[in-house]
């Protein structure tokens, strides 16, 4: 087995004092993997996602990223480039005006010069499916499109692994096959959020079954 | 303000010269129309603003709505200002004289609002936020300002939407509103609960924002490029229509 890219080690963690959502949980996402995760509302999933890019902190417990433990929030910058977070909303992640300004937004971020961060943008949009979109105006997009965008900004950073929160939730099915055919040809490792059985079995090989804060390998 | 326009190639002269000269041009017009008193300046102003409105390429009906709007309010102080200056009568109204230097000082106000509306939407209306938002950066106005400004535009729209939605929920439960408390107490969980809401996702979009590197900076990826050939000519002319006017009112 190679080396994990991220690992959770017995984590737990408690919205306020008498909400606990997770209860020494495990994970492991090697390179290569191509994980889904399922589990009921509110079990926690969206909350196990945050927990690995460092938005929240674990209660107890360890986070290990890319080969180094990390608590604080400066051991966080390097995890939150190398493992890129899909966000359920892409109203939350798409935040600019145009195309172009969200999916460069990361890389300018990253201190790259903008002749650069032109060249990411047009070709991580070639990448997604969208190549010249970069003028066309964010909110205006259809919701498929609108997901690619996001998407299209998260591998602006260049990831080594993908963690995908509900990337089909809300998507007909033209934009979900649209989606799962993008997917299925990146090379990252994968940690997919998703209640669509069809789009975990098309784009991951294992689902993992997250119930009462722990994590159990479940059917596939 | 639009919040698009960046999607097509400029056609108008005003999209094509550098943004930055067209938001000079409007702090200068405005400025100056601000504090002119004469009626030479104000009517030279009111045909300038009123040739930049329809160069601009504002639909006639957007510029219709917006002037109906202004001078609904303007037509209020028209009337009411002239009763309440001290000076000559001209005509009475009921008991109470109009006044020369009112209906004077009423006509000025009319000019004067009626120019820097006309010549903001002609210069900024048809720029686009996004860009608003670069040139004010561009001009060292503090980055929190720009960046409400800017994000202002882009959420409000999500906002509007969740009201919608809000509202389209209780109406489907059969609420009505009415003069009565419970109409007040929904209203009051409506705005709590758009409050509620957008604080949720200021949390979420800086959580986003974060996870793509945000530390606190805001890079433009667009730079204006300041063409000679293009704009040395429109700033020379801005500069002197805004000096002409200083000209008529101070010379």
């Amino acid at each position: 087995m190679s080396e994990p890219l991220l690992e959770l080690r017995n984590v737990t963690f408690c919205y306020g004092l008498d909400r606990p959502v997770l209860r020494g949980c495990n994970l492991r996402i090697a390179g290569g993997d191509r994980l889904a995760l399922a589990g009921a509302n509110g079990s926690g999933k969206t909350t196990l996602l945050h927990l690995t890019v460092g938005l929240l902190r674990p209660a107890s417990g360890e986070i290990v990223a890319f080969g180094r433990p990390r608590r604080r929030e400066a051991d966080f910058h390097e995890v939150r480039r190398r493992a890129g977070l899909l966000f359920q909303d892409t109203d939350d992640q798409l935040f600019c005006a145009t195309v172009a300004e969200d999916v460069a937004f990361g890389p300018l971020n990253l201190g790259k010069p903008r002749a650069e961060a032109r060249r990411i943008v047009a070709e991580t949009l070639g990448c997604v499916g969208l190549p010249g979109f970069e003028r066309r105006i964010t909110y205006h997009l259809s919701g498929g499109e609108r997901r690619l965008v996001a998407l299209a900004s998260v591998l602006a950073m260049q990831p080594d692994a993908l963690l995908l929160d509900e990337p089909t939730a809300g998507l007909d099915e033209a934009s979900t096959a649209r989606l799962t055919e993008v997917l299925r040809g990146l090379p990252q490792a994968m940690l997919v959020v998703s209640h669509d059985r069809k789009f975990r079995e098309a784009v991951t090989v294992q689902t993992l079954l997250l119930c009462e804060g722990r994590i159990d390998a479940g059917p596939s | 303000m639009e919040t698009d326009g960046c999607n097509a190639l400029p056609a108008r002269y005003l999209d094509r010269v550098d943004p930055r000269a067209r938001v000079l041009l409007a702090i200068g017009v405005v400025g100056v129309v601000a504090v002119a008193g004469r009626f030479l300046t104000l009517g030279a102003a009111l045909a300038g603003a009123l040739v930049c409105a329809a160069v601009s390429g504002n639909p006639w009906r957007l510029l219709r709505r917006r002037l109906a709007a202004l001078n609904a309010v303007l037509l209020l102080v028209a009337v009411v200002l002239p009763l309440t200056t001290e000076g000559t009568p001209v005509f009475h109204a009921g008991a109470r004289p109009y006044t020369r230097e009112g209906l004077l000082t009423a006509a000025a106000v009319v000019l004067k609002g009626n120019a820097i509306v006309l010549a903001s939407i002609g210069l900024l209306g048809t720029l686009p936020a996004a860009t608003l938002g670069h040139v004010l950066s561009h001009f060292y106005v503090p980055d929190k300002l720009v960046q409400l400004t800017v994000f202002t535009v882009r959420y409000l729209d999500v906002f509007r939407r969740e009201y919608t939605r809000l509202r389209a929920a209780m109406r489907v439960r059969g609420f009505r509103p009415g003069v009565n408390r419970h109409t007040y107490r929904s209203f009051g969980y409506l705005a709590g609960m758009l409050l509620v809401r957008s604080l949720d996702r200021s949390e979420r979009i800086a959580a986003a924002m974060k996870c793509r590197g945000f530390r606190g900076r805001y890079y433009l990826l667009d730079h204006f490029a300041f063409s000679p050939a293009r704009d040395v000519p429109f700033a020379v002319a801005a500069a002197l229509a805004v000096l002409a006017l200083a000209w008529l009112e101070w010379a």
